[in-house]
């Protein structure tokens, strides 16, 4: 006695075929969907900023005539927020990153932790500009400075980077740790020499893709007090400054049909800027790639 | 090289008597228990395993086999909520001591694993790991260890032209040969190894064997294995686990051609595990 008829078998194909494509379809036009909307905002914004581009809009301050606005100031605060984001978030991501996986004994409160840390990464970014304009700029008193944002930013994504160095880590096999801890080698031997270097790729690009979303975000810098129009660069960190996604914020806040222009010019060098940063993340994956 | 080290070793143990010397024990385990939690998968252990011998463990699996090789060299402390009673002497020192550092331990008791497991750098990089570690940095010295390494496991042949290439271009049987001489690099006094054949085909498994055979005159050497014949061909004695429990303990050849314990002869006739 067999189950499978064949009979029957033949008399459902139609019917599971036609619901195969039809889900097939469905795919592809939820891609084609994001696809289209993402040209369409390119198409947009290349159109209407291109002709405002020129070197003049790099090397010129903001102005009031929309024709004279540059983004020298904005272009290089962000780098200079950066300058301050980078180091802090990835010491203290990768570093925390280690303790949980490497060190943290498992239970209720590494859990607890954890749990948390995940639930951070979900926090809306004005709440972490509230937390930042409370203690970095009134407690610390460090004032709407390069610092204070900084530390702001790097508040906001290090539950990104936690998470991405934490999965980095759990991925180098475990036969890696064990043939080191079984030559002699400390926990801190295998961690610089065998753990870190299996992971730097994972954590490299987490942390990248984690810094492409703190130059692209205004909330907490609006929250801070950052101000827009700068016409200095700043020299220290202790610098009040302006950062690109404040500076385009504000031009497309003006009435003046012209500044929409100005914005849209802005929204493309900090496109190129977040491309630049990207692709530095898939140079280092591809690099450092190693299969284990 | 050999003859020297034999003659050292005659001329050291002449002042003593011979039979003595011969008979020395490098690890004598007492009363050992150990438990996964709840879970007793060591009962009281007793064994006295013998120096420049290769002691076979057999028994079918879950029987706490490997769970008692990485005992000896406390690796089975990575597991958590691991509890362990009785004691381990390592050449007449008690490892459960709290001044005996496992880092310390680990340098005289090295360790080849079921899985081919390479760190992820060049060939030269993986046996200079062990020196490194334990602060070597002249690289004429780390020349000289990574040669004689080599040559120890028998690769050195198969890999000297390629030394700056990654360990993970060579084959799954040249790779465990490079985890031997990765842990012949640490200059240990015992080598402990986890089925060591497990993972590779019959050839390299030849020549694990034959390695087995020639480091077992400077080295004393503990095999996990699945393998009855491996046990039979290599080894010198053998210990039969079950459920946690030594069942026998012999010459290798006794066991195989006389066991005392009906179980024994049950399991290695093949009639169970």
């Amino acid at each position: 006695m067999r189950y499978i008829e064949q009979e029957k078998v033949v008399r459902r194909m139609n019917g599971r075929m036609v619901v195969n494509r039809v889900f097939q379809g469905l795919f592809m036009f939820a891609t084609a969907l994001a696809l289209l909307a993402l040209v369409i905002l390119l198409y947009r914004i290349v159109s209407q900023g291109a002709g405002h581009l020129s070197l003049d809009f790099l090397t010129n301050f903001a102005s009031r005539f929309p024709d004279q606005a540059g983004i020298k100031a904005a272009l290089v605060g962000s780098i200079w927020l950066m300058a301050v984001v980078a180091p802090t978030s990835i010491l203290l991501g990768v570093g925390s990153a280690i303790y949980l996986e490497e060190y943290a004994k498992k239970g209720r409160i590494t859990t607890f932790i954890q749990m948390n840390i995940s639930n951070l990464a979900g926090v809306p970014s004005v709440v972490f500009g509230l937390l930042g304009l409370t203690i970095f700029v009134r407690a610390l008193a460090l004032g709407n400075s390069i610092l204070a944002a900084g530390f702001t930013m790097s508040l906001l994504i290090l539950p990104v980077i936690i998470v991405a160095a934490q999965e980095a880590i759990r991925s180098v096999p475990g036969e890696l740790r064990d043939g080191s801890y079984g030559m002699g080698a400390t926990k801190w031997q295998t961690i610089v020499r065998i753990i870190l270097p299996a992971a730097i790729p994972g954590i490299l690009t987490g942390s990248i893709l984690a810094l492409s979303r703190a130059i692209g975000e205004t909330a907490p810098l609006i929250v801070v007090g950052i101000p827009v129009i700068i016409q200095f660069l700043p020299e220290g960190v202790m610098d009040t400054f302006t950062a690109l996604p404040m500076q385009i914020y504000d031009w497309s806040s003006r009435p003046q049909a012209e500044f929409q222009t100005v914005a849209a010019a802005g929204i493309i060098v900090l496109m190129v800027v977040l491309l630049f940063m990207n692709s530095i993340a898939v140079f280092i994956r591809n690099k450092f790639d190693k299969s284990y | 090289m050999n003859t020297a080290t034999i003659k050292t070793k005659i001329n050291t143990a002449q002042p003593t008597s011979v039979e003595q010397a011969e008979k020395e024990s490098v690890y004598s385990t007492r009363q050992l228990n150990l438990w996964y939690g709840n879970n007793h998968a060591l009962k009281n252990i007793d064994l006295e395993i013998g120096e420049n011998e290769v002691t076979a463990i057999i028994g079918p699996s879950g029987c706490g086999k490997s769970t008692y090789l990485k005992t000896l060299n406390r690796m089975v402390e990575l597991v958590p909520s691991v509890k362990t009673s009785g004691e381990i002497q390592y050449r007449g020192r008690n490892i459960f001591e709290s001044s005996y550092g496992v880092e310390e331990l680990r340098t005289r008791v090295g360790m080849v694993f079921q899985k081919p497991n390479p760190f992820p750098k060049s060939i030269y990089d993986n046996i200079a790991y062990g020196p490194r570690i334990h602060g070597i940095k002249n690289k004429k010295i780390l020349d000289e260890i990574v040669e004689k390494s080599l040559r120890g496991a028998a690769i050195w042949d198969e890999v000297k032209d390629r030394l700056n290439e990654n360990a993970y271009g060579i084959s799954g049987g040249q790779q465990q040969r490079i985890c031997i001489a990765r842990t012949l690099a640490i200059e240990p006094d015992v080598i402990l190894m986890d089925e060591p054949t497990s993972a590779l085909d019959p050839i390299s498994t030849l020549k694990i064997e034959e390695l087995v055979q020639e480091l077992k005159e400077q080295y004393s050497i503990i095999i996990v294995t699945h393998n009855m014949q491996q046990a039979a061909r290599i080894s010198d004695k053998t210990a039969f686990f079950l459920n946690g429990e030594v069942i026998e303990y012999d010459r290798t050849d006794a066991i195989f051609s006389n066991p005392a314990d009906k179980r024994t002869e049950d399991y290695i006739s093949g009639r169970f595990g």
